[in-house]
């Protein structure tokens, strides 16, 4: 026998196979219905995120992507030389210069000075190659009286004109988009012909400054990890209350400007500064012979250790406070000594908290700016500084995007290394 | 205690005290002497002091007082890793990072033992606790049980001589947690090691231990062999805490060679055996074990009982019942053919020997 509910669950069965889709009760179709009804509250999820995406979209995403066109588009030449820009398409950048390629240089720079824009091309020629500058103004300046055969005429002005190099830099500027910013940012030259050229020895400025700024970052991380390693370990075994205490003092710069504890290493520091001043009083050092802490890379590393110690300390206590003392204790009822005990039982349980910190610490230290300019004096600089002197001294922008796009690379590059080495899942931050 | 028996135990408290913050003492005038290759377990309520006194033998906590002996040596200046003591930790504390393997292997290497002998003693110990294929696993990839028996081979494949345990099966579940009483008790037999073993749940103390010291309130209430704690109690302490035990308080009105004639407050007058009770005019307590009250008139002690309640339980039938102005007299009655069947609401008779009551400190 059959009970009959069973009977009804068959009929419902045969019900939603043969006679179409289930519906809901208002007689929508079930599925049709169920959409809707997650599409309401995934709407309402996003409405709740959306301000924090616009932003992150306004402040972040659109100023990378544009700082990443800017290293390689520039169009300052291309933009206000047309005629020149036009025939030097089909210029192979080796051969001499045709009288056709001057006729259209002449019309540009008349056009240029016009427009007001000479300024701004020839300070782009410059770039590639220097010395050009005035070349360009004192053409354009005469170009409207000069007569055909141009060639001629514009040797007659200058007869660096005749220069392949010359006109290889033009070539150069003249595409919109190119390499040359990139190329320029770890030092070689990018040539008309398409090749690239390291620059001469003495030239050469920004991958030792990459290398530079990679070994700084590795010594604060390292000098952070020897300070903060024991200051987690106090703080993670310490009863609460003492270690409350202690957790406000590693707290205390976050609550402090910058700013200040920046000028306060300056007072610090310097060379009759407290530290020196100590140093002379204890008879380690005379007072001619003071060491010289600060306005070198000794203040740059000492500055920003300080400043990015609790960013080392916090994963660390993170980690440390969820590692039971069972361990250390059944490590050492097995026989192990203390030091025994510690790394090889409690060391390899922290790794993911010094992977955290060293992580942060060091992609921190890589694009740090204020410090190294405040304290860093001649040789204290990284690459951060060189790239604020391009976005506000020199104002070659896209230099300074292409620098940035090589920062950028560098990190997503040690990134992906520790994912594949120390694995990202295994971080902790708190 | 004589210095004699206090060198010649394999493990011995002697005098010890401990207090963690100078005010309270955890432990007081703790004396034990365990024999080599006893297990002796240490059951008591919640913060008696259990922990404490396992963590001082194995030396992570310093006694305030008084010393610890290990083959007739104080070692209360060892520290922890030269005692060679095993440990198996309540929640194990196998390492999380080394495979079962390297777990194992981790205290042959401390000792500087070579690769080949170390392989070997693991895969032997290995083979002890059933975990042949285990080796490559981490301890994440087992489960609870196969943890605790890794962790049982970490303390026992240095051969240590003495080991302790804390709770070990605490967080097994029951059916489990019997079969390892077993293995354990199995692996003590067969190793002929010494064991230290702290539980709070006494039917684990009973089926496990040679001797089974009753903690409470930082003192050793009882120490004895399970069936004396059980049928034997030497205090209200002891008999309230292991089993069931009914309690009926009185005064004492007269001694009669090794009985004491007690007038209990429910108007009764009882007879029973004096094992820790005062002189006479003292009050009582008289502990009764549940089984051992026959529904019938006749025996040294018999009293009327009303039946307040019945619980079927299969094998026996829970008889709650008032006697003597207690209404929490609990009989067992036994489901043998031809029983006497109770009605609730009944009055009956209910008797004991006098052999079964003990008169104990009130
Ligand atoms: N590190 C410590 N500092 C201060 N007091 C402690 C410490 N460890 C234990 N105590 C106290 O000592 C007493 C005994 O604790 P212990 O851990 O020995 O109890 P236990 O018998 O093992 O209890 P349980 O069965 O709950 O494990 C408790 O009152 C506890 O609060
Ligand atoms: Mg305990």
């Amino acid at each position: 026998m059959v009970p009959p509910v069973h009977f009804t669950e068959r009929v419902t069965m045969t019900d939603s196979t043969d006679a179409g889709p289930v519906l809901a009760a208002d007689g929508t179709p079930l599925k049709k219905k169920l959409a809707q009804a997650l599409f309401v509250s995934r709407a309402r999820a996003f409405g709740l995120v959306l301000p924090l995406l616009a932003f992150i979209l306004v402040s972040f995403i659109i100023p990378i992507l544009s700082l990443m066109v800017q290293g390689v588009k520039n169009d300052t030449y291309s933009a206000n030389m047309p005629a020149s820009t036009e025939i030097m398409k089909g210029w192979d950048g080796i051969s001499e210069p045709t009288e056709k390629m001057f006729a259209a240089l002449v019309l540009d720079l008349i056009k240029a000075r016009e427009e007001k824009s000479i300024g701004r091309v020839a300070t782009r020629v410059n770039r590639e190659v220097s010395g050009t500058r005035s070349m360009f103004t004192k053409a354009a300046r005469k170009a409207g009286k000069l007569e055909a055969p141009f060639m001629a005429a514009m040797l007659n002005i200058d007869e660096d004109w005749g220069n392949i190099e010359v006109w290889g830099a033009m070539k150069v500027s003249s595409q919109t988009y190119s390499a040359a910013f990139y190329a320029a940012a770890v030092d070689a030259d990018y040539n008309a012909d398409g090749s690239f050229e390291r620059l001469d020895e003495k030239d050469r400025i920004y991958v030792y400054l990459f290398i530079k700024t990679l070994l700084v970052s590795l010594a604060v991380t390292l000098a952070c990890l020897a300070l903060g390693y024991p200051v987690a370990w106090l703080l993670a075994s310490l009863p609460m209350r003492t270690s409350n205490l202690l957790m406000i003092l590693v707290l205390l710069p976050f609550w402090t400007s910058l700013l200040v504890r920046t000028t306060a290493w300056i007072a610090m520091l310097q060379s009759h500064g407290v530290l020196n001043n100590v140093f002379v009083w204890l008879g380690i050092t005379t007072d001619e012979t003071r060491f010289s802490l600060i306005y070198n890379m000794t203040g740059t590393i000492i500055a920003m250790t300080h400043i990015l110690l609790p960013f080392m300390i916090l994963p660390l206590y993170s980690v440390m406070k969820g590692i039971s003392p069972a361990y250390l204790r059944a490590a050492k009822s097995l026989g192990a000594t203390n030091w025994t005990a510690f790394w090889r039982v409690y060391f390899p349980a922290t790794i993911p908290g010094i992977g955290a910190g060293g992580l942060l610490v060091f992609i921190l230290a890589i694009g740090y700016y204020i410090t190294p300019a405040l304290v860093g004096g001649q040789d204290g600089q990284l690459i951060s500084n060189f790239i604020a002197y391009h976005m506000q001294k020199s104002l070659n922008w896209s230099l300074a995007a292409a620098l940035g796009g090589i920062l950028l690379v560098i990190v997503l590059a040690i990134y992906w290394l520790y994912d594949k080495v120390v694995g990202i899942d295994n971080m902790k931050m708190g | 205690m004589s210095q004699k028996s206090l060198q010649d135990a394999f493990v011995a408290f002697d005098h010890v005290q401990k207090s963690y913050d100078g005010e309270i003492l955890v432990v007081k005038d703790l004396n034990l002497q365990i024999s080599k290759g006893e297990f002796v377990t240490m059951l008591g309520p919640s913060g008696s002091g259990k922990t404490t006194c396992l963590m001082m033998l194995a030396g992570f906590e310093v006694a305030t007082h008084g010393d610890i002996l290990l083959k007739g040596q104080p070692i209360n200046n060892t520290p922890p890793h030269k005692r060679g003591i095993g440990m198996v930790f309540q929640n194990y504390a196998l390492f999380p990072h080394m495979t079962v393997g390297e777990n194992l292997s981790f205290p042959l290497e401390v000792r500087k033992i070579g690769k080949s002998e170390r392989e070997e003693k693991v895969r032997l110990v290995l083979d002890m606790v059933q975990m042949g294929d285990f080796a490559y696993r981490r301890p994440a990839q087992l489960s609870g049980g196969q943890q605790q028996r890794i962790a049982l081979a970490r303390a026992l494949v240095f051969d240590a001589e003495l080991v302790l345990m804390d709770e070990p099966l605490g967080a097994l579940d029951k059916q489990l947690r019997e079969r390892m009483q077993y293995e354990i008790k199995h692996l003590h037999e067969q190793l002929g090691i010494t064991v230290v073993y702290v539980t709070h749940d006494q039917s684990e103390a009973l089926t496990m231990s040679d001797r089974v010291a009753v903690f409470d309130d930082g003192v050793i209430q009882q120490l004895a062999k399970p069936d004396d704690l059980y049928e034997r109690p030497e205090n209200a302490f002891v008999a309230q805490f292991i089993g069931e035990n009914n309690k009926l308080e009185g005064i004492i009105r007269a001694q009669e060679g090794d009985n004491v004639i007690v007038d209990l407050d429910g108007g009764m007058t009882a007879r029973a055996l004096a094992v820790n009770c005062g002189a006479v005019g003292d009050r009582t307590m008289l502990s009764v074990r549940p089984e051992r009250v026959a529904l019938t008139g006749d025996g040294s002690n018999s009293t009327d009982a009303l039946v307040q309640e019945l619980i079927y339980l299969g094998d026996h039938i829970r008889c709650r019942m008032t006697v003597s102005g207690h209404n929490d007299f609990i009989v067992k009655v036994p489901n043998a053919s031809g029983h006497k069947h109770l009605v609730v609401g009944e009055n009956t008779k209910v008797s004991w020997q006098t052999e079964d009551c003990r008169a104990l400190d009130a």
